[in-house]
């Protein structure tokens, strides 16, 4: 093919992916439409590839077809994995996607190293940097998340000085490279150092805080793809970067207006360790326990029911036994849905993901605004594995590290009960006052039983 | 600056707005499809990897590219298929299917 000829037709293709890639994000508004967004979305991505395949000028294809069978095989299985596992795979994917942006900059430097310009090597370097302690950080936030690593924020003393110093170290090398990008011995160090500082990042930063995280480095994969399409003046690289970086920093803001705190905070200030002294001044507060005959007695007689779900609920596997109750509710007549903060789960809309699979319907679950103006006329507010998320300190307590936090006004509901294995304070190891109100009543117990648990009392009691 | 960059810039600031404009939109019911979806999507850096690997400039690029095209291919398959698999798990009230 003539090469003017073949260098259009890619363009004209990679074009055609940009617009559906759009159209794929903008089906992605409504769950009726969201499916058809995803075969839009597959089919940009065929026409990328196949274009590539065919147009521009690749003289050998064994190791392209290697790399697409290598990493089909991987992704069907990652594509496979269960909803509660889906946090830690999208960390995986993000450093995959991070990986091979860096793996492509790098290449693209040595090939002519001491040609390089000023300018390009500014834009390889942040490019590679980025690239790289991205790769590494989502890397230790997936691990975390499978808890193959502590969950718990790792700190040290002096810990920023010494990350900042060690992202500092990578500029450096990367301003140096820039008046001499012949002394190629800079920049292996300088991807080295990079991949440090991704470790450095993320190994405080934990518990939490996961959904920010995952979301930072969503943005951080999507502006290290954008950043190579600088380098390769490729526009449709820069599109899907913009658009991917552009979501996670939605996604970010999102988490950290869930969470009342800021990206420094996030990211400087390991969150858990604030609360070590306050447990000291506990005095002697009672808590009103319930069986489940006595749950069962007072949803039967409720017309309003909110279940406000936590991850602990997924953890105890309890989400179809809680469909179950809903079902049981609901054919009584009785109104119930789910209250759902944006940071329950762990990473951004988890929640509904894991309640969607339960086959609860997505139009009865809420988000928390929609949740609290309804709160006053809600006869029972039934928590399940949730916990600083429904904390009513976040609202009245100045000194409560978690103060400002939006919650979800579960204290609000006539009669609120909650479903926990004991009195241990959370995630976050903060204590919740909520528990020790007149009109809460403790259920203690596994989830998945309790629930299972009510569920019979209620079907005996319409029985009979 | 080189005329390809203000180009690039143009491309990447405007692609930039209209992500906002289009992510801001998204349900938040579905955000974790979002985060899954958009991922797939960036995974179209395997055209710039598949033409490293593919134009044998050196032993190295081969390389690199080969283990890159192999990282983005598995994004866009793994993603795509999550997707797909969580979207179909959102289902409204009405009538029951048996």
């Amino acid at each position: 093919m003539n090469p003017t000829i073949a260098h259009n037709i890619t363009e004209f293709a990679y074009l055609a992916s940009i617009v559906l890639f759009i159209m794929s994000l903008k089906w992605l508004s409504s769950p009726e439409t969201a499916r058809r967004g995803v075969r839009v979305g597959e089919i940009g991505m065929a026409i990328a590839i196949l274009t590539t395949l065919f147009a521009t000028g690749i003289i050998q294809y064994q190791w392209i077809l290697i790399g697409l069978a290598v990493g089909g095989l991987v992704g069907i299985p990652l594509g496979l994995v269960k909803t509660t596992a889906v946090p830690q795979r999208t960390a995986l994917s993000h450093s995959f996607g991070a990986l091979s942006a860096s793996l492509i900059g790098i290449s693209e430097y040595y090939l002519h190293p001491a040609l390089t310009t000023k300018f390009g090597m500014v834009e390889i370097s942040l490019e590679v940097i980025i690239g790289s302690l991205t790769f590494t950080g989502s890397l230790i936030a997936a691990g975390k998340l499978q808890e193959i690593l502590p969950q718990r924020p790792i700190t040290y003393k002096g810990q920023n000085v010494v990350s900042l110093s060690i992202l500092a170290a990578a500029i450096g090398l990367g301003i140096a490279l820039m008046f001499h990008p012949g002394f190629t011995i800079l920049f292996p160090i300088m991807v080295g150092v990079s991949l440090l500082f991704g470790v450095m990042l993320v190994t405080p930063i934990g518990g939490a805080d996961m959904p920010t995280v995952i979301s930072l480095l969503n943005s951080y994969a999507g502006l290290a793809d954008a950043l190579l399409g600088f380098v390769l003046n490729s526009r449709v690289l820069i599109v899907a970067g913009a658009l991917d970086g552009a979501s996670g920093l939605i996604l970010s803001i999102i988490m950290c207006k869930a969470m009342n705190r800021s990206f420094t905070n996030v990211l400087f200030g390991a969150f858990g360790q604030v609360q070590a002294g306050a447990a000291a001044g506990k005095e002697e507060r009672t808590v009103r326990s319930a069986t489940p005959e006595d749950a069962a007695d007072i949803l039967k007689a409720a017309s309003n029911v909110v279940v406000v779900p936590g991850y602990g609920m997924a953890v105890a596997q309890a989400q179809h036994k809680v469909r179950e109750l809903y079902d049981i509710l609901t054919r009584q007549g009785i109104n119930v849905t789910f209250g759902v903060h944006p940071v329950a789960g762990r990473m951004p809309g988890h929640m509904n993901v894991l309640l969607a699979e339960a086959d609860i319907p997505y139009d009865k679950l809420l988000e928390m605004d929609q949740v609290n103006s309804d709160m006053v006329q809600t006869d029972v507010a039934l928590i399940i594995g949730a916990n600083d998320v429904t904390n009513p300190a976040a609202r009245t307590d100045p000194s409560s590290p978690i103060y400002g936090m939006p919650i979800i006004d579960v204290d609000k509901a006539r009669t609120v009960m909650v479903i926990k294995r004991s009195l241990n304070p959370g995630f976050a190891g903060i204590d919740n006052p909520l528990y020790y109100m007149d009109k809460t009543l403790m259920l203690f117990g596994d989830a998945k039983s309790f629930v299972g648990e009510i569920v019979r009392e209620l079907q005996g009691g319409h029985q009979l | 600056m080189p005329a390809d960059f203000i180009i690039s810039l143009y491309v990447f600031v405007l692609a930039g707005f209209i992500g906002f404009m289009v992510i801001t939109r998204v349900s938040r019911l579905l955000h974790t499809p979002l985060m899954s979806l958009t991922n797939a999507l960036d995974a179209v850096v395997v055209v710039a990897a598949m033409i490293i690997a593919g134009r044998r400039e050196y032993e190295l690029a081969v390389i690199l590219g080969t283990i890159a095209v192999a990282a983005s291919f598995s994004n866009a398959v793994g993603g795509f298929i999550i997707t797909e698999r969580m979207l179909r798990m959102f289902k409204t009230t009405g009538p029951k299917k048996s």
